[in-house]
């Protein structure tokens, strides 16, 4: 009894209850007539899309700067990078790796200036970082108006100036990572296996930088801030750092995401992104200053899970489309969750 | 004399700086209104409206701000309780003001509840009141929705067929308030140069006033403005912190019903499941503008903060279009300057609030020193 306990508290009760509901809708799935194997590579491919955008939370959950409500800021520096790399004509695999070159400057320059600015107010940063996030997206809104970009695919037809609030990637880098090595195992299921392996390198890069001297000191930093500080280490320079790398993730998620989905959103759509990727890895097990790779992997798996899963079984079991309101409160509900544990918080 | 001078220059200075916001506004203001080419009267007559509208919401605000619980963005709570009213007396057929009341009466319990949990979980969350009063909302959004868009109609009794949606049960997207439409502020108005003044609205919210004046010096006030202060202290003077701080949570999120009410009654319909999203922010970047911050607020603060920031709300989709061509523009700056104002404000406030950690620390070291 006590093992089992142990193992409850170990693992997580909310943890605990999300997978078995998860494990409940697979199970009842084939008896309502939801194709099992459609569904699973749904997730797995949900779960491929999402992934690197919850990775982006590891870093700065590392070092104490909390969850990072600022995700929307990488996700803008992606964008300028998937536009730009469009606006340059690039095709194919081309295209992919151009827009990642093309973010990467923007992510490190905005990623430093937000680095910069949660330094100056520690302690606050994630009620800042959601508003720096939604500042910059409503910001940026305004710059997609305004930007000179020429594109006959990106911008409005009839006034030639302005981005679409939608753009596809089809004929640039659409599906490019997934149909990577992809293995058909039968008509409905499919492995996207270079996205899976895409993620799969960032996630070992982040596994052995958390592992090195800088990393350690990341993870002290986060732990203690005193006591890292009197073992010698800049904390301002490694949160710095930390928020860096964060951004960074972060137009790099966006831009797996958008070549599996298919569109680039642009104007109001990046607004409300970080809240799954913040939930996702809460629901993976880690806590407001505690994660690792597993909790990602874990988590995005979960909550994709519900979330392919639910509007499908849902949908033949009681014939109402449930899933956006079981999406809120189970999201929301988690990040309160951890939000509200106190041992965690002053560990 | 050269050392009053300083001071005087000084004391500029720090005005500028703890009154950057509303500064900046009106700085915005000044530029934008010859921009937009609105005449005077109209642009009078719409912030007036825009204070009778809004400023009952934004005093809500208020009582947390005192007991140190900073920003509630959890009025959403209450703005929801509020439309649960509404939806009511639709259904019920009341209209004008015995409507409006028997809304207020039937948003109160509900209000208080959803307070008193939403005080229970921020008492749980010591240090991080604001985000996690923030995603608060967001969950009692879904819960909201789960109520209002599946229970209502098939678990929970709704009568009038014209409120549900067509496939029988949840209550459709928007509700007509023709009935308490204006009512409040129509009820009583003087007309001076062309702009009508609803005075019945404006006398609800100067009654407000005065109770949060009069709050202030009650025990309890004295009770919040001593948990705001330092909670520990308060605990050692045998304050109930944790009493007192779920009260002013629930003050607040009742207002907030009651708020919602007037507010809708003037725009004449509600949305069921958009209207209250966006209130929590609008109310706290007006605020905000005012030159509050997270740990200061009074009534003066409301009103200079309505009247600034609806007036940039309403030149600057005009300024934009005449500006630049669009006025689509202006529609995303005004969304951009909101959430502007909220981000710095709160820089502001914790780095102020570290500066001050700082100099408390000096002066400390220097009492040690000198006693030594």
């Amino acid at each position: 009894m006590t093992r089992i306990r142990d193992l409850i508290r170990h693992f997580g009760l909310p943890r605990i209850i999300i997978g078995l509901f998860l494990l409940l809708l697979f199970l009842v799935a084939p008896f309502v007539g939801v194709k099992v194997s459609t569904s699973l590579s749904d997730t797995l491919n949900r779960f491929g899309m999402n992934c690197v955008l919850v990775l982006a939370m590891v870093p700065m959950i590392h070092s104490g700067c909390g969850l990072n409500f600022g995700l929307p800021l990488g996700i803008i520096s992606g964008l300028l990078g998937a536009t730009i790399s469009m606006e340059c004509q690039f095709t194919g695999m081309t295209s992919f790796l151009m827009a990642i070159v093309f973010a990467t400057p923007f992510a490190l320059l905005l990623g430093w200036g937000y680095g910069q600015l949660l330094n100056k107010v520690k302690g606050g940063e994630m009620m800042i970082a959601t508003y720096v996030g939604f500042s910059s997206v409503a910001f940026m809104c305004m710059m997609w108006l305004l930007l000179p970009f020429k594109n006959p695919t990106m911008v409005w037809g009839y006034s030639g100036s302005g981005l679409r609030t939608t753009i596809s990637t089809e004929g640039y880098y659409l599906h490019i990572l997934n149909d990577f090595l992809s293995i058909k195992l039968n008509e409905h299921l499919t492995i996207p296996t270079g996205m899976l392996l895409f993620f799969a390198l960032l996630a070992f890069i982040m596994w052995a930088f958390l592992h090195t001297k800088t990393g350690t000191a990341m993870t002290a930093v986060g732990s203690n801030p005193v006591f890292a500080r009197a073992s010698g280490i800049s904390v301002d320079r490694i949160r710095t750092l930390s928020v860096i790398m964060s951004t960074w993730l972060g137009a790099v998620g966006i831009l797996v995401y958008q070549q599996s989905f298919g569109f680039i959103q642009l104007y109001m759509g990046p607004f409300y992104m970080a809240l799954p990727a913040v939930s996702a890895i809460l629901i993976g097990g880690a806590s407001v200053n505690k994660a690792s790779i597993t909790n990602v992997v874990i988590g995005t798996f979960l909550f994709q899970g519900i979330l392919t899963m639910t509007p499908s079984v849902m949908n033949s079991v009681i014939h109402t489309d449930m899933s956006e309101v079981i999406r809120i409160v189970v999201s929301n509900g988690m990040i309160l969750y951890a939000l509200t544990r106190k041992t965690e918080a002053t560990r | 004399m050269s050392a009053l001078k300083i001071t005087k220059g000084e004391s500029i200075k720090r005005f500028v700086a703890n009154n950057l916001v509303p500064l900046l506004f009106l700085l915005i203001c000044i530029f934008g209104i010859p921009l937009s080419g609105y005449s005077a009267n109209y642009l009078i007559s719409e912030v007036i409206v825009r204070i009778s509208r809004n400023a009952f919401l934004i005093i809500s605000l208020l009582i947390p701000i005192m007991a140190g619980m900073g920003l509630n963005f959890g009025m959403t709570l209450g703005a929801m309780a509020g439309q649960i009213g509404l939806i009511y007396i639709s259904d019920w057929g009341v209209v004008g003001i015995p409507g409006m009341v028997l809304a207020a009466i039937i948003s109160t319990p509900i209000s208080i509840l959803l307070g008193w949990w939403c005080g229970k979980i921020l008492n749980m969350a010591k240090g991080r009141e604001m985000v996690t009063s923030y995603i608060i909302g967001f969950f009692m959004n879904g819960i909201y929705q789960l109520v209002v868009l599946y229970g209502m109609g098939s678990l929970i009794p709704v009568r009038s067929p014209s409120l549900v949606l067509p496939r029988g049960y949840g209550i459709r997207n928007t509700v007509n308030l023709a009935g308490i439409r204006k009512s409040l502020d129509s009820l009583l108005t003087i007309k001076l140069f062309g702009i009508t003044f609803p005075i019945a609205t404006v006398a609800i919210i100067a009654l407000l006033c005065f109770f949060i004046l009069w709050f202030k010096k009650t025990k309890l006030g004295q009770d919040m403005r001593a948990v705001g202060q330092d909670m520990e202290v308060a605990r050692a003077a045998g304050i109930q912190v944790e009493r007192t701080r779920i009260v002013s949570i629930i003050i607040s999120t009742v207002l907030a019903g009651y708020g919602m009410i007037i507010y809708l009654q003037n725009i004449g319909t509600l949305n069921t499941y958009n209207s209250h999203s966006q209130i929590g922010m609008f109310s706290v970047a007006a605020l905000l503008v005012g030159g509050a911050s997270v740990a200061k607020a009074n009534i003066r603060n409301v009103f200079l903060g309505v009247i600034l920031f609806h007036l940039m709300f309403i030149i600057s989709p005009m300024a934009g279009k005449n500006l630049i061509g669009q006025a689509q523009l202006g529609e995303y700056f005004r969304v951009f300057v909101s959430y502007g104002v909220i981000t710095v404000s709160l820089v502001l406030y914790e780095i102020r609030k570290k500066r001050e950690q700082g100099y408390e620390g000096a002066r400390l070291a220097a009492e040690q020193k000198e006693s030594k």
